[in-house]
């Protein structure tokens, strides 16, 4: 058993990344995730693994460090919340052109605008509909507990490295404040130099001897090269489709109702299942980890299955619903319920959705 | 007496001039006329006689010089309009032994990218930048820069620039020299054979100062001209360059080994 600590789901973050052998903190401050580099900056991971730390002017700065460090090939990682995660939409879109590996955690907080500083699931949308220009995808992983704040890290390491591809973990200031016992996993090197340019011969860190240069770079004026770019690129997000798609269910065997949630809400979610089977009303929780690539198939399946409604629960005005929507594809009822703007609903204000909306009391 | 041809001139012993490795055998897709080209050649011959071709990683911006990495033959990476600072910073902390460097005009360096100007100078970063200040966006197609002189005419200052309107020309350099992390900061100019030489040695200055970990940025901006812009010939856009660019944006070090330099 890994070493058990009481953390916030923030400093969970920080010190998976520092377990993971990560080369690159860049970050700026912003409410409710500074814990992170404050974290960071106070455990001198430096010291402890030879990972670099630094405060950035700003989300946009952060994020081209990333851009920069990671097309070394170094394992480079920001976290900001979701005014700075808008700010970092550029350069998300110039990372996932150019298919450099990094991570990017956002702990959202209420919108629009400057909103408000509580937890919500408005940034769904950007997530996974492609915030920035152009035709991307981010890989993006949904921790729904302190304990997956900090499993989530080196997972998203892997598959960013493995497909060479910008991965997101959305997560919001409920998570990133609370407190939970986690089960930290036993750190992992930082990859030598010399290992990194042996795994990653097209990283830009100094052209080998013999050898032609290498060359990173989201541009290329020629249409037809440009659009050759993003067929690769389309294939690629297919081969995540198929391959990287992650979820949770509880309750779904024999369920008549699904709840589809995803963080916060399936935690709140699974205390509204809870309830509803006191009352005899069989509720089964859907809770999608990776929101890109979407469990697709798990929802043909249920509808397959013959149930009866799905509820989409997110801290937001819906977002997610659409996607539940079309996958649902007519053929059964399909709602959204959320309070959002930074309010948090309550597992009794589900479960009266779920009886209003789709069982129909 | 067989007639004297051009083969007969080409030989080893004959050569007065060789194009550095460095620079790809790929045509540049400068204007005739333009600095850049040579402004290219002077790094990358820095680079070469250093010895750090497989050592150095420059980063390219968004502007005219954005297919830099078409030409530099080192390893390359291409920025977001004014974010090679933030690039180049996070390559040089996870990679400190290497040499990088940035390359940047004047709409990347001192407009979209004034924050990260200041700031990666502000942090004293170990890197070396490049700017080129042609007072103008050639790449877009000739509108007015942060760096246009006042009066002068471009596609978005047609009557001149009015800087009671548009604002002033901003001397970045001299604004960043006086930041406590810039170590060396000059400007040069590559119009003239000695022009040349001279850029040339501050270059070599520069990254001489990366190589023995000198604390701060090196930083030289070269004056340049844009004959399409400016819509003059080359002759006459490096003439009007030395009359008007020149009095404006003065050539010589600003600081030298963490000083400024005293001009009195």
């Amino acid at each position: 058993m890994g070493e058990l600590r009481l953390m916030k789901g923030n400093e969970a973050l920080a010190e998976a990344a520092i377990r993971a052998g990560c080369d690159g903190y860049f970050g700026y401050p912003i409410t409710p995730q500074s814990e992170v580099i404050e974290y960071l900056m106070a455990e001198k991971p430096y010291d402890r693994t030879g990972m670099v730390v630094l405060q950035a002017e700003s989300e946009v700065a952060s994020i081209n460090m990333l851009y920069g460090g990671g097309a070394t090939g170094k394992k480079v990682m920001t976290s900001s919340s979701s005014p700075g995660i808008s700010l970092m939409q550029e350069g998300l879109s110039y990372i996932a052109g150019a298919e450099i590996p990094c991570v990017v955690a956002n702990v959202v907080r209420g919108g629009p605008g400057l909103g408000d500083i509580q937890p919500a699931q408005s940034d769904y949308f950007q997530s996974v509909k492609g915030g920035g220009h152009g035709d991307y995808r981010l890989i993006v992983l949904a921790p729904s507990s302190v304990q997956e704040m900090s499993d989530f890290v080196p997972l998203a390491f892997d598959l960013s490295f493995k497909y060479r591809n910008p991965a997101m973990i959305v997560t919001d200031g409920l998570i990133g404040q609370m407190m939970e016992k986690v089960e930290l996993f036993d750190p992992v090197p930082r990859l030598t130099d010399e290992e990194i340019k042996e795994k990653y011969p097209w990283a830009t860190n100094g052209k080998p001897k013999g050898k032609e240069r290498r060359i990173i770079t989201s541009l290329d004026l020629d249409p037809h090269r440009q659009e050759e770019h993003n067929w690769h690129l389309q294939a690629k997000y297919q081969r995540i489709e198929e391959d990287e798609v992650r979820y949770e269910m509880l309750q779904c065997d024999d369920a008549d109702y699904i709840i589809v949630a995803y963080g916060s809400s399936a935690r709140i979610a699974q205390k509204s299942i809870q309830l509803a089977k006191a009352e005899g009303i069989k509720v089964g929780l859907l809770r999608p980890i990776t929101l890109w690539p979407f469990p697709k198939k798990p929802i043909h399946e249920l509808v397959e299955k013959g149930i009866k409604g799905f509820l989409s629960v997110e801290m937001s005005a819906g977002q997610m619903v659409e996607d539940v929507k079309l996958e649902v594809g007519g053929q059964t009822k399909v709602e959204h319920f959320g309070r959002y703007g930074g309010v948090i609903h309550s597992p009794e204000e589900v479960l009266e959705a779920l009886k209003k909306q789709i069982i129909g009391e | 007496m067989a007639e004297l041809t051009v083969q007969d001139i080409i030989k080893p012993e004959n050569l007065v001039y060789k194009k550095t490795k460095l620079m790809t055998d790929k045509a540049l897709s400068y204007c005739p006329g333009c600095g850049h080209g040579t402004a290219h050649r002077i790094i990358m011959e820095v680079l070469e006689e250093l010895d750090k071709e497989h050592e150095t990683i420059g980063v390219a911006p968004v502007g005219c010089s954005v297919l830099a990495y078409e030409f530099m033959n080192v390893d390359m990476q291409q920025a977001a309009h004014g974010r090679a600072p933030a690039l180049a910073t996070a390559i040089k902390r996870l990679w400190p032994d290497k040499m990088v460097f940035t390359y940047q005009g004047d709409g990347d360096l001192a407009a979209i990218g004034t924050s990260e100007t200041i700031h990666v100078c502000n942090r004293g970063e170990q890197i070396v930048i490049i700017f080129i200040n042609n007072g103008i966006y050639g790449m877009t197609g000739g509108q007015m820069a942060p760096t246009t002189l006042p009066g002068m005419k471009t596609s978005t200052s047609p009557y001149g620039r009015d800087v009671h309107m548009m604002g002033n020309p901003l001397k970045m350099t001299e604004l960043i020299a006086h930041l406590p992390g810039t170590f060396f900061v000059s400007r040069q100019a590559v119009h003239t054979p000695s022009a040349v030489r001279k850029a040339k040695r501050a270059v070599r200055k520069a990254f001489d100062n990366q190589i023995n970990k000198k604390p701060g940025v090196s930083f030289i901006e070269i004056v340049s001209n844009c004959n399409s812009g400016w819509k003059m010939t080359p002759l006459d856009s490096n003439v009007w360059m030395e009359e008007n660019m020149f009095p404006y944006y003065e050539l010589g070090d600003i600081k030298v080994d963490g000083k400024i330099v005293d001009k009195d």
